[in-house]
């Protein structure tokens, strides 16, 4: 700390700071490090070069750009409200409670994280699609989700569920159960405890993991193709008409790549900041 | 052994959990303060967990004020009240006040658990604030509080949520020695007339805040009875080494109290105490120091006494002079090289004193 009084020189003289010594890394790794980030980095600079500038208002402002990203917005929007809803309950069961085949049911349900989307597509189509296990129930009552807007929504919650259903189990975990405890000797009823004290403690966690699902939704490609298609207005999202573009127009493909490269970085943005988060709601 | 006679029993727990080799009756009487001692890993964090309903035991039965709290391996059926709607308040070490809520809002959360509405529960928590001096911190945060201040909004919010029983789990141990006895005052003053078991490692609470003590040891109730019984006459070993407090009865004086051989002590003493009051001072063996010649200087209580026996343990030597103990280093007694006969001069501060009223 700097002192304001008089001193004797000497003192002055001699630089006050201290750095922490960390363990050393190997010398080798930062060269390793820096071709790893220039890997990730690269592509996109590729990218940012090949945007025809010129016409970039006019390319991501058409009819049918416009629906897309209409489309993408609301569908993901909705998708991780259903992320929320459904997620919130499977990350309490997970973290708050202990049965037999627990550990079994946890790695199934993270399952979407590392299926190709292509099958998680498929897997829904054969269950919510005409001929499928539950289809022809649906039919039955008049509603046919495959290929619908509906399809969308479910097809972005399959795989963007597991994000947010890791990220708030992890958020439990940490948070613990003693807070919980001094709640019930309180006399509150579970509902009370979960709603006054569980979800505002672990809500950087249920924060970021929304904001995770949200963004893998946005991103969504091979579930949605294959069991909701490809109709502008009604199934096309942003990614697919990304892809459709690229065989017509490569400058209106490049344009919407870079749209959404700049809803990503606002989102992991968002999602390193979270640490920011936490004193103001005193968790510590 | 149960609580004094004449009193109501209003907790009576019998449980056993052999996979923690826990095994006790334990009973509560109304208006009665129970201090639970005993070394760490003895059973008594199973004991509270067991009244508050953080732990469930495989056999056993427990009832407090005529309502069942849990029956296992009894008369079938089996039941289990969870801890949320047993009326039993637990005061951990940490205050755990929620982080995200204020500390009115905090205080003002079991009233609210229990259907009061917005204002009543306000109040109460209005209240209880200025029942325990913490009435400028209600606008706070959790955060902001000193661990003293925590632990005082802790009690307040405990209490506003109207407990038939209070359970206190070593109340003092996370806190610094100047703000453990404020919070023992307050504790003392808000315990008075209520149902309460204190697990405590500090032979003072025991004496200050309960009636009666129960020590355990190996998930066993080894020892309990009136305070002041257990402390003069301990049976258990463990007992022994941990209540080895220096007692004085006598009289009360504006600065401390005369004994019935006619010494004054110098104390601190509890607010409330008035000369003449029949009065206790206690202080711990290890606060005091042995010297063969008078020392001059700061407040402090001498007696010379004749040794009559060196103990040593855990690394410090007790000597014993009669019914005094002082607790010092070996390095102090070859100083001094004392042997049972010799006569010294135990010496204690006045501030490690305290006073209180029987």
């Amino acid at each position: 700390m700097a002192t304001t009084t008089a001193v004797p020189d000497r003192v002055n003289t001699v630089p006050d700071t201290a750095t922490a010594v960390r363990a050393p890394v190997p010398y080798w790794v930062y060269p390793l490090a820096a071709a790893g980030a220039i890997f990730v980095l690269l592509p996109l600079a590729g990218m940012a070069a090949r945007v025809n500038w010129q016409e970039f208002p006019q390319l991501v402002t058409s009819e049918a750009s416009l629906a897309a990203l209409g489309l993408s917005l609301r569908t993901a929007t909705a998708s991780t409200a259903l992320c929320i809803v459904l997620g919130i309950p499977m990350a309490l069961v997970l973290a708050r409670s202990s049965f037999p085949g627990q550990q079994v049911l946890r790695s199934l349900v993270l399952l979407p994280l590392v299926l190709p989307p292509v099958v998680g597509g498929l897997a829904l189509l054969y269950t919510f699609g005409r001929r499928g296990l539950l289809g022809s129930t649906f039919e039955a009552f008049g509603l046919q989700i495959a290929f619908s807007t509906t399809a969308v929504v479910l097809a972005q919650t399959f795989v963007a569920l597991p994000f947010l259903v890791l990220s708030l189990e992890g958020a439990l975990r940490t948070a613990g159960t003693r807070y919980e405890a001094a709640a019930a000797t309180l006399g509150a009823r579970p509902s009370r405890v979960l709603r006054t004290v569980t979800l505002p403690l672990v809500l950087p966690g249920l924060l970021s993991g929304a904001v995770l699902s949200f963004a893998r939704c946005l991103g969504e490609f091979g579930a949605t193709l294959t069991f909701a298609g490809s109709l502008q207005g009604v199934t096309r999202t942003l990614p697919l008409e990304i892809y459709l573009q690229r065989e017509t127009d490569a400058d209106a493909a490049v344009a919407l790549s870079l749209v959404l490269v700049v809803v990503a970085v606002v989102v992991v943005t968002l999602v390193h900041s979270r640490a920011g988060w936490a004193p103001a709601l005193g968790v510590r | 052994m149960g609580p004094g006679p004449g009193c109501p029993v209003s907790l009576e727990l019998t449980a056993r959990l052999p996979s923690r080799g826990f095994e006790a009756d334990f009973s509560v009487a109304d208006g009665e303060t129970v201090a639970v001692l005993g070394p760490n890993g003895a059973g008594k964090s199973t004991l509270l967990g067991l009244i508050s309903g953080l732990l469930r035991p495989a056999w056993g039965r427990a009832q407090l004020d005529g309502n069942v709290l849990f029956s296992a391996g009894q008369r079938p059926p089996d039941r289990w009240v969870p801890a949320h709607a047993r009326g039993v308040g637990l005061l951990a070490q940490e205050p755990l006040l929620f982080p995200h809520l204020s500390v009115k809002a905090n205080v003002a959360y079991g009233p609210r658990s229990r259907g009061a509405s917005r204002a009543a529960a306000d109040q109460t928590a209005r209240h209880w604030l200025a029942e325990l001096d913490a009435t400028e911190l209600a606008g706070r945060r959790p955060a902001e509080l000193s661990g003293g201040q925590g632990q005082r909004v802790a009690v307040a919010r405990a209490l506003a949520a109207e407990p038939a029983l209070l359970l206190l789990d070593e109340p003092m141990s996370a806190l610094d020695i100047t703000a453990a006895p404020a919070l023992r005052r307050l504790l003392r003053r808000v315990l008075a007339g209520r149902k309460a078991v204190i697990v405590t490692h500090e032979p003072l609470d025991a004496l200050l805040l309960a009636h009666r003590v129960v020590v355990v040891d190996g998930g066993r109730i080894v020892e309990q009875g009136p305070v002041r019984e257990v402390f003069a006459r301990p049976r258990s070993s463990f007992a022994a080494g941990m209540t080895g407090l220096n007692l004085v009865t006598g009289t009360a004086t504006e600065t401390g109290l005369t004994d019935a051989d006619g010494v004054h002590w110098s104390g601190d003493a509890e607010a409330g105490l008035r000369p003449g009051d029949l009065a206790a001072a206690a202080f711990r063996p290890a606060s005091v120091a042995l010297f063969t010649d008078l020392p001059a200087g700061s407040p402090r209580n001498a007696v010379a006494a004749t040794v009559t026996e060196l103990v040593p343990h855990g690394g410090l030597v007790t000597v014993r002079a009669g019914w005094l103990a002082a607790e010092v280093t070996p390095a102090a007694v070859s100083d001094l090289s004392l042997a049972p006969g010799d006569r010294v001069h135990f010496v204690v501060k006045a501030a490690e004193v305290s006073i209180y009223p029987r």
